[in-house]
């Protein structure tokens, strides 16, 4: 318990406070747009993948809202991609720091996650706004979004724990995860509607998919009712495994993290 | 533990494994696992170190570069952890192992004031009540706005060392701090430092300035190879470690005059060899020598046939050039007999010389044939003199006898 407490001392606080402010400050330095970038990206995303999806490729006509469907999709797994991202290197970037004063490394990995957190909450405005201007009907399940996004948030601070800790021996890691991220992408129906797996087994499997489950759950909580989650495929235990997976992950990480941080001052 | 400790040691032990190659990829790992070599070697830092830093003391560690002093520093802030043994601090300690650490070149001076106090524990509010003051004493109110990236080394230090000294602290831990900065800088470094230990604070200075051990610490700690050599009173501890330069340079010495001896020219004609030069003082054989106590320079030529009247000189120069010395074999007698075979010729010297390398030159000269050179080789053998006590130094330094009278 004295530990649980050690965690979320004042100084704890007031140091990921100033590491957050900082990264957040210097991530559009010299930018004309600044601040703009982040919610002008993920929607030239999207409008790319709106034109060649929707437009063209005619995706998701028979999902009602589908552009908001594909907007939150991608707002969410760009969340999970930029936070993992982020953190991988936040240890070896602030070597600095650790080599030279005693803090407590786990703050750096949270710093790097909060500042993606932030940006989500900045596109989750833009996501808001179209749900408005497209007439969405918000219901009370929309008080379960937090949930979707701490199951993302959970997920992605785990490996998070993880990625960065062994980045610092093995500087491979961040190819393999840029190679993993992008077949994530595919395995996780963003782009494309859930429907499309016309073979059933393959449809259950990528509903294991814990980012799946998470954002599939998010597109039926605020967009549409009409969406295939875990949930409504799977009516026993296993319903349960992305979630067990992400509790897995996250300890995984966590212990890793732990362990090989003692050494981190001198291996970096 | 006892409450008057504020950091105690305890056989620390710490090595770091070295890499042959940067095996730092995956590839690297799996062919080092299959070839099943060990990629790295272990290389031990430190052994078994134990001592106590009691409350209120200033405490230097001291030592030379690669003796393991930073090793030990970042063990004692908990940077880095022990292989074995164990660590204890007694209070809050902060670390100073480099002024400024995370200072970001692309941020304000304000915004860099504020991470360099969260580092050190200060919450916003806090740093807000603080600010005025760090500014004030850095001397850089018109430049807050600015770049870090636009501030001169010397701005930036000023800024670090104003937030640094705003730390809250028990224990302080300084690496070679006072390295930087200018002598208005440093006198503040020495104000702080008298005001700290004033307030009863702990101080660690690691250093290799004797200078500041002498003038702060009480006690210290010589560090060499990686084990204690000594703890104890910093005086001593700083005789100490100028004698394990001492050591070192007289080796050093050994081994180029062992080279020269091996490079020295043999004269064709009459096959004179130098086969040794020995410099000795209290009957000792040194290369580094003190001053103002006389040392003898022992030469021993081999020759092939018995010369009746030779002459032996002898140069000695110093490290700019000037011929400190010029002697020979005629303040004994106008010539002298060589022998064929192993001939021994001894130079006592009345030591007037100041702090400086030497370089010996030789001649040997055969009279009965006008003075022929039977062997000449210069620089044949090099040697110090250390321990003049004047800040300037004259060519010479004799022995002086002072006296003192008074008359009204």
């Amino acid at each position: 318990m004295k530990d649980m407490k050690a965690y979320f001392s004042k100084q704890n606080k007031a140091l990921l406070s100033e590491l957050v402010r900082t990264d957040f400050k210097l991530r559009y330095q010299g930018s004309v747009l600044g601040y703009a970038w982040s919610l002008l990206k993920p929607l030239l995303m999207f409008a790319i993948l709106y034109v060649v999806f929707v437009k063209f490729l005619r995706f998701g006509a028979d999902i009602p809202h589908y552009p908001i469907y594909l907007l939150l999709g991608i707002v969410l797994w760009n969340f999970f991609a930029e936070m993992t991202g982020q953190s991988l290197g936040s240890i070896v970037g602030r070597g600095d720091l650790i080599r030279k004063i005693k803090i407590p490394r786990w703050i750096i990995v949270v710093s790097a996650s909060i500042s993606a957190l932030i940006n989500l909450a900045l596109n989750l405005i833009v996501v808001g706004v179209f749900l408005f201007l497209n007439g969405v009907d918000i219901t009370w399940n929309a008080a379960f979004l937090p949930l979707n996004l701490l199951q993302i948030y959970a997920l992605g601070l785990g490996i998070s724990f993880f990625l960065s800790a062994a980045f610092v021996k093995y500087r491979d890691v961040s190819n393999i995860w840029d190679v993993v991220l992008q077949a994530g992408f595919y395995a996780t129906p963003i782009i494309y509607p859930i429907t499309m797996i016309t073979n059933e087994t393959f449809q259950k499997i990528l509903l294991l998919n814990p980012m799946t489950q998470a954002i599939q759950d998010a597109r039926h909580n605020i967009v549409t009712q009409d969406t295939i989650t875990t949930w409504s495929t799977f009516n026993d235990w296993k319903a349960f495994l992305p979630v067990i997976f992400i509790l897995v992950v996250c300890v995984a990480g966590g212990v890793y993290f732990k362990r090989r941080s003692k050494t981190f001052a001198e291996d970096l | 533990m006892n409450e008057d400790i504020a950091v105690k040691v305890e056989h620390v032990s710490k090595s770091f494994k070295l890499p042959h190659e940067k095996s730092g990829s995956i590839k690297g790992i799996l062919l080092g696992w299959r070839k099943k070599r060990r990629g790295y070697e272990n290389q031990h830092v430190l052994r078994d170190i134990s001592f106590e830093i009691k409350k209120g003391e200033f405490f230097g560690i001291v030592g030379r570069n690669g003796s393991g002093k930073s090793t030990l520093l970042k063990l004692i802030s908990q940077i880095y952890s022990p292989d074995s043994g164990s660590i204890t601090v007694n209070g809050k300690l902060t670390p100073f192992i480099e002024l400024g650490v995370g200072f970001n070149p692309e941020l304000s001076g304000r915004d860099n004031v504020y991470l360099n106090g969260a580092l050190l524990g200060f919450g916003r509010e806090e740093m807000n009540d603080m600010y005025d003051e760090i500014v004030e004493f850095a001397e850089l109110e018109r430049f807050m706005d600015q770049k870090l990236k636009n501030y001169s080394s010397g701005m930036q230090v000023r800024l670090a060392f104003s937030i640094a000294i705003r730390a809250n602290t028990d224990i302080l831990v300084l690496d070679e701090v006072l390295a930087v900065g200018d002598e208005a800088f440093q006198q503040k470094c020495y104000d702080y430092f008298a005001k700290v230990k004033k307030e009863g604070k702990t101080i660690i200075l690691v250093t290799h300035d004797m200078g500041s051990v002498q003038r702060f610490c009480k006690r210290a700690l010589l560090l060499e190879g990686g084990k204690i050599v000594k703890i104890g009173s910093s005086p001593s501890i700083s005789t100490m470690y100028s004698n394990l330069f001492l050591e070192e340079r007289n080796q050093a010495l050994k081994n180029e005059n062992r080279k020269r001896l091996d490079q020295s020219p043999i004269n064709t004609e009459s096959d004179a060899r130098l086969t040794n030069v020995r410099l000795l003082q209290d009957r000792k054989e040194r290369e580094v020598i003190k001053a103002k106590e006389n040392f003898t320079i022992e030469l021993r030529f081999n020759l092939q046939s018995t010369i009746d009247k030779a002459v032996v000189g002898i140069n000695l120069v110093d490290g700019n050039g000037n011929i400190m010395l010029a002697t020979s074999t005629r303040e004994h007698s106008p010539t002298v007999k060589l022998f064929r075979g192993e001939n021994r010729i001894s130079f006592s010297i009345d030591n007037i010389y100041t702090d400086s390398t030497y370089s010996i030159n030789a001649a040997v000269t055969d009279e009965s044939r006008a003075g022929m050179l039977l062997y000449q080789a210069q620089d044949i053998h090099r040697f110090e003199i250390k321990g003049i006590k004047y800040a300037k130094h004259s060519l010479t330094h004799p022995r002086v006898q002072v006296e003192l009278g008074h008359e009204s």
